[in-house]
């Protein structure tokens, strides 16, 4: 055996294990990696070594206890390369959305003794904390983008950053709009491109589960849907969604959110 | 006066299971004093952040609570929305979520059985190792895992968080072609689950009965998956919107997850309660299959739960076969639905076992308070019995790598999905001695 094989390791935080299933849906591919790299920590997938020094660490999930805050910064200091895996590890995720509410009235709405709970009141991105050196959008990513991204790191090659937008790929793919076709108001002109156009190749409108695109223009989207009849509230949900903390949805979202409700 | 020797132990451990916790021991003279599987969510508050939202958008909400099984999270929301709503979507959505589902335990079962609970059977520590060795088995077990993705994805787009369900029913309809193609690919794989379940129940697997309350859903006619009645092995049944009379939840110091009892009392959901309770619910081809093995069901051996998921897998192809096989593209592939205010109710057969949902929603839609069981918290009072009894038997003297084996290995048999804990696992075992 190769003792030269590069490491990579995967470490979970706040996250509902999606993203790293993208990694045990590889099939055959899964094996093959295997191969070519060595796996040091996988929970799930069994190895655990958690402090191992490591070419590559994914991170899945966002930060949400002191506990991980100081874990991140531990995995930090033992990888070359940091790569973030997912919505909750990029933007703080769906869980993010407790940083616009009293998160501590809601660990007493829900647990009896919130007393035990060590949280703190903010889901936030691994790179609130640590320097991350790429980031892989999506909720959750799928093997292809794991993939390209171990071989662009190991080979030192540029990663490929997707520039464009889920309008786009709608074009691609020859999707009929659904703004235009059924006026729903989809996310697709301010979300990065990545996932084929799932949604509008569903007949509905997309979430921006891929986050932000370069240059949004999410104000602009966000009038044009108020254009479609939406109240401000409703406008606000949409941009307050799986990716709600990314600043330039945050700010379209929660500008519309002081106003009356529809 | 007694001095008190404590004797901390800080080991990883809990590899292979979906989430990450901390098995504590506390072991005074040789007898288990204490045991706490500890299972820190960081707490992603969903019930709470579903407050306000609008009840279109809660199956893409709730599907992020599990990456494994998204699919039951959205299929008992849409039940709960539904059955408030007074919806009736027709018999072509409850044939595809049916489909859908099969797809999620084929998936999850089969990843499961093969990277999480079969290394141990064959002395291997992950799918990797286990590929040098058994490498058509590994083969066999990533086909079927495969497949289940293929199912969901035909419904859904893509396998984890699929975009195809709404309440009412589905955003699009697939085409025949597909319907098809599908169908082919299962039938042709349908002799490599039964295999599968024949090569499960030869492994090595421990002989220990235990006494435990199972439940269930339990339909008229079918092995349950989105409807039926709870039952349990001690007489329950109920309607689903009646568990809050029955089923408690408590929250124990050591978890962020919330402990649900009945009646008081641990019980166990899941593969091999539901086979258990519904053995007479099972297609005749797959009874026969069961019948012909040497592990019998219903059985008290939680060891047994990796048959019992073979099998579900066998069901579940043969499920998917047979509706894809009357498969016909429907008019539309949803109900319109309107908002009632209430409180809605819904069950569902998720892998790992029930999950039950409510969710109060005003005359306009939007949710105002929800409530999600999921399984995991379910048999979270179970696991730590059984753990207890298992390690007792097995010694505490054995040391540390032992009892973390044996612990691991109890655990698996749950199939536990910690799938918002964080903080990686550890054991500790504290000592007590008389000094
Ligand atoms: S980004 Fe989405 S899929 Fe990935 S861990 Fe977070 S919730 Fe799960
Ligand atoms: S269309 Fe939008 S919401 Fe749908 S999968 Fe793609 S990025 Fe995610």
């Amino acid at each position: 055996m190769n003792n030269a094989r590069p490491r990579i390791a995967v470490h979970k935080f706040a996250s509902c294990d999606g993203c790293q299933l993208a990694f045990l849906n590889l099939g055959e591919d899964l094996l093959a990696l295997a191969q070519a790299v060595e796996i040091v920590h996988f929970a799930e997938a069994g190895p655990v070594d958690p402090d191992a020094a490591v070419d590559i660490a994914f991170i899945e999930g966002s930060i949400s206890t002191p506990e991980d805050a100081e874990r991140v910064r531990r995995v930090r200091a033992n990888s070359r390369y940091l790569v973030t895996v997912g919505a909750c590890a990029t933007s703080g995720g769906l869980q993010a959305l407790r940083n616009f509410a009293d998160a501590r009235e809601w660990l007493a709405a829900i647990y009896a003794k919130p007393e035990y709970i060590q949280s703190l009141a903010t889901s936030t991105p691994i790179s609130s904390h640590v320097k991350v050196d790429l980031e892989l959008w999506g909720c959750p990513v799928s093997g292809r983008q794991l993939l390209a991204a171990t071989r662009s790191l190991l080979f030192a090659v540029p990663p490929w950053y997707e520039k464009d937008k889920v309008c786009l790929e709608c074009k691609r793919h020859q999707n009929v709009c659904v703004m235009v076709a059924k006026g729903a108001p989809c996310l697709g002109p301010v979300t990065r491109a990545g996932c084929g156009a799932l949604c509008p190749a569903f007949r509905r409108d997309c979430y921006a589960c891929y986050g932000p695109a370069e240059n949004p223009n999410a104000e602009s989207l966000a009038r044009r849907f108020e254009g479609l009849g939406l109240m401000p509230e409703a406008v606000a949900r949409r941009f307050l969604f799986i990716n709600g903390a990314a600043p330039a949805f945050a700010e379209a979202g929660l500008k519309r959110r002081g106003k009356p409700h529809d | 006066m007694t001095e008190k020797r404590e004797i901390p132990i800080h080991v990883p451990v809990l590899a292979r299971v979906e989430g990450e916790g901390t098995l504590e021991l506390r072991v005074r003279d040789g007898t288990i004093e204490e045991l706490r599987l500890r299972i820190f969510e960081p707490p992603r508050m969903f019930e709470k952040l579903l407050e306000g939202r609008d009840y279109a958008e809660v199956p893409d909400m709730v599907a992020r609570i599990c990456g494994i099984c998204p699919v039951a999270y959205q299929m008992s929301a849409v039940h709960a929305i539904e059955s408030l709503f007074g919806a009736q979507p027709g018999p072509w959505v409850r044939d595809m979520r049916r489909l859908f589902y099969c797809g999620e335990w084929i998936q999850s079962h089969s990843l499961h059985i093969h990277m999480l609970a079969a290394p141990d059977f064959l002395g291997s520590a992950s799918i990797v190792e286990m590929a040098r060795g058994h490498a058509a088995e590994v083969r066999r077990g990533l086909k079927l895992q495969a497949l289940g993705n293929d199912i969901i994805r035909l419904l859904g787009a893509r396998s984890v968080h699929p975009v195809g369900a709404r309440v009412g029913g589905f955003h699009r309809a697939p085409a025949r072609a597909q319907a098809d193609a599908l169908r082919e690919k299962l039938a042709a794989a349908l002799p490599e689950a039964e295999a599968l379940v024949r090569w499960t129940a030869a492994l090595d697997l421990p002989a220990d009965e235990q006494d435990f309350t199972a439940v269930s859903l339990r339909h008229p006619r079918e092995y349950p998956m989105n409807e039926g009645r709870l039952v349990s092995s001690r007489g329950l049944d109920i309607a689903v919107s009646e568990f809050e009379s029955r089923f408690v939840e408590h929250q124990e110091a050591h978890s962020t997850a919330l402990h649900s009892l009945l009646d008081g009392q641990p019980y166990l959901v899941g593969p091999l309660a539901r086979l258990n309770l519904n053995f007479d619910r099972l297609p005749s081809p797959v009874r026969t299959l069961a019948d012909s093995l040497d592990v019998k069901f219903p059985s008290r051996n939680m060891y047994h739960s990796i048959v019992a998921r073979a099998l579900e897998i066998v069901v579940a192809m043969r499920e998917a076969i047979r509706i894809l096989e009357a498969y016909e593209e429907p008019v539309s592939a949803y109900v319109g639905v309107s908002p009632r205010a209430g409180a809605g109710y819904g069950c569902t057969e998720a892998p790992r076992g029930i999950l039950w949902q409510r969710y109060d929603i005003d005359a306009t839609g939007k949710i105002a308070a929800a409530r999600i069981v999921p399984p995991t918290s379910q048999n979270q009072a179970r696991m730590e019995a059984d753990l207890r009894s298992s390690l007792q038997s097995l010694g505490t003297q054995q040391g540390e790598a032992a009892l973390r084996r044996r612990g691991e290995r109890v655990i698996r048999n749950y199939d536990p999905c910690i799938s918002c804990a964080t903080h990686f696992l550890d054991l500790r075992v504290r000592e007590l001695k008389h000094g």
